[in-house]
């Protein structure tokens, strides 16, 4: 494992630029990291990585589904692939290569979805990945992560490239503050982070949601409602056990993503909540079934509600 | 091991495929008859994989991209001690391992194939991990000729001359046959050779159930130097069973007692030929 680093508070960068800066950090000492592009080197900040370890990067051009075939016949040969692109294309286009190839033969390649969810915003819906948690989590054998903050998305990373099974990492564009002034309580695949903590309501969101999330929490708090938020970083396999503990102590469940409200981390919360007793109120918040209005991420994330405002109406209609 | 051996074990394998596509009463029975004497030559005189190897890195690599042609790989790889041959009595039954595509439940098997158009892009894959670490292993993979269409190899060949993988090399099994018509007729893919030469392969034609003819073709790997090897092998369709060569409705048809005991008599008698 790679010395742990501590990003400072007040994270400062889009999580895959700290993807690729940790992904280089990994490399150096380790010539089995293979990075795989589909010409996708340029979004996915891996020009510096290709000129430090020109034998360490394999580019086939915009090809996603050979890129993901070439990624799972590497890592049979024991290499720690990452094959990265546009997570638009990766998740639909290549979509049977990662069930067969990846996820059936467990070669142990991580998918990496860059510039995801509505990160290209203005580019239009060709461009958005809105589907990639609800299809992923329908695939056995993935291990489904969208960090939320740099610390988060170093950690995920480190964790991608020992992990013995596949993994699929969601990164997007925007600048993430860090979520937390103390990293101490770590990080693990399938373990919920508590970022703030308050029993009148639970926030549940993954990904660039989760600072809405916590701005929200900060404004429901001023209006006297304590929300406990949590990062939801892993949507397969699930913190279940987070999740009853919050069914218990919290009055409402507001789960936000970057993600039709189809299938992704509000139904997976949903169904296993209900399966279990769970009868409070509960709300799922992303992007409703529709080709979405088109503009800057912000701007299409306020559109739909997620954001500090969107987020404490959502909850304060929720508790009354 | 000499011709005579490898066409005795042809005749077997065949035989065997017969036997356990029965008793599943499940199997793609054309397509396997057509690959058997590719197979049977790969494993017997070209690859270097046993039971005994199966873990080592240093292993050549075989993946069936026409996976459900997997009756012939299960009978060869059986023969080749990776597992008990009576295992292939479970054929598709419940719970059996031995399902009609490659899983690597089974030993022997490298990847979990069956969706048409995977074996190439793995294959690349492969191949350039062996030029990274500097080892001499080779690559092969078994498509069918129906698979062409699927765009997904043709993403496969182009890397594969990008990166300059000569120790990659595709056979096509091209008995001209798919599940719906003959090939030319669903879907043209000729002139073959051509297409793979415009993506920068280097191409050798054979027939592909001449026993010589593929050891040739084997042996003259890479075809050359700095570019992947295809063989395109021509073979019969049901081939080795009189009623079955060339007809359609084999392509996954199972023989009835009658019919299976008319393929086992003429097998049986080619068997007598050969060791005359």
């Amino acid at each position: 494992m790679a010395e742990q680093i501590i990003i400072p508070a007040g994270g400062d960068k889009p999580n895959q630029d700290v993807f690729s800066e940790t992904l280089q950090r990994l490399a150096a000492t380790d010539k089995n990291i293979i990075a795989v592009t589909s010409d996708s080197r340029g979004s996915g900040k891996l020009v510096p990585f290709g000129k430090s370890f020109p034998k360490q990067i394999v580019e086939v051009g915009i090809a996603e589904q050979n890129l993901v075939g070439v990624a799972a016949g590497l890592a049979s040969c024991d290499k720690k692939v990452f094959a990265v692109s546009p997570a638009c294309f990766l998740t639909a286009r290549a979509l049977e290569q990662i069930k067969n190839d990846i996820c059936y033969s467990d070669n142990s390649a991580t998918v990496v979805g860059i510039s995801a969810g509505v990160s290209y915003g203005a580019l239009g819906s060709t461009h958005h990945s809105l589907h990639d948690f609800a299809v992923l989590r329908a695939i056995n054998n993935i291990i489904i992560v969208a960090p939320a903050d740099n610390f988060e998305t170093v950690k995920a990373t480190e964790l991608a490239a020992e992990s013995k099974h596949p993994v699929y990492l969601r990164f997007g564009k925007r600048v993430m503050p860090s979520l937390k002034e103390d990293n101490s309580d770590g990080f693990e695949f399938g373990k919920g982070r508590v970022i703030t903590e308050g029993s009148d309501v639970a926030i549940i969101a993954n990904g660039e949601t989760v600072y809405p999330a916590v701005k929200a929490a900060e404004k429901l708090k001023a209006n006297g409602i304590a929300a406990t938020v949590v990062s939801m970083h892993t949507i397969k396999p699930l913190d279940t056990e987070l999740l009853m503990k919050l069914a218990a102590t919290c009055k409402a469940i507001v789960t936000v993503e970057e993600h039709s409200v189809y299938g992704g981390l509000g139904e997976a919360c949903a169904s296993y909540l209900l399966q279990h007793g769970y009868a409070k109120p509960f709300k799922i918040m992303g992007i409703p079934d529709e080709y979405t209005i088109t503009g800057p991420q912000l701007d299409i994330f306020k559109h739909y509600g997620i954001s500090e405002e969107g987020i404490a109406d959502e909850v304060t209609k929720l508790l009354r | 091991m000499t011709t005579e051996d490898l066409k005795i074990k042809s005749i077997n394998y065949r035989k065997n495929i017969l036997k356990y596509i029965v008793g599943a009463n499940a199997g793609h029975t054309g397509g396997s008859l057509s690959c058997t004497d590719i197979l049977n030559v790969l494993y017997n005189h070209v690859l270097n994989v046993s039971p005994q190897n199966f873990s080592s890195p240093d292993r050549d690599r075989y993946v069936q991209s026409k996976g459900h042609c997997v009756e012939a790989l299960f009978v060869v790889l059986a023969d080749k001690g990776f597992f008990p041959e009576e295992d292939l009595n479970t054929l598709c039954k419940y719970k059996s391992h031995y399902i009609g595509h490659p899983t690597k439940k089974v030993k022997g098997v490298e990847q979990n194939t069956g969706a048409l158009g995977h074996g190439l892009p793995i294959c690349v894959g492969t191949a350039i991990a062996a030029k990274l670490d500097e080892k001499d292993f080779r690559v092969f993979t078994l498509m069918g000729d129906g698979e062409l269409p699927e765009g997904s190899n043709w993403e496969a060949a182009l890397s594969a001359s990008h990166y300059k993988l000569d120790n990659l090399c595709a056979i096509v099994d091209k008995n001209s046959l798919q599940i719906t018509a003959p090939t030319a007729d669903v879907m043209n893919t000729d002139p073959l050779d051509k297409k793979w030469e415009a993506f920068g392969w280097a191409v050798k034609e054979v027939n592909g159930n001449d026993i010589d003819e593929l050891k040739a073709a084997f042996a003259a790997l890479p075809f050359e130097k700095g570019k992947p090897s295809v063989i395109i092998a021509h073979t019969t369709k049901g081939k080795g069973v009189s009623f079955m060569e060339n007809e359609l409705k084999w392509h996954h048809g199972v023989p009835n007692k009658e019919q299976y005991q008319q393929a086992i008599n003429e097998l049986d008698k080619s068997l007598t030929e050969v060791t005359a």
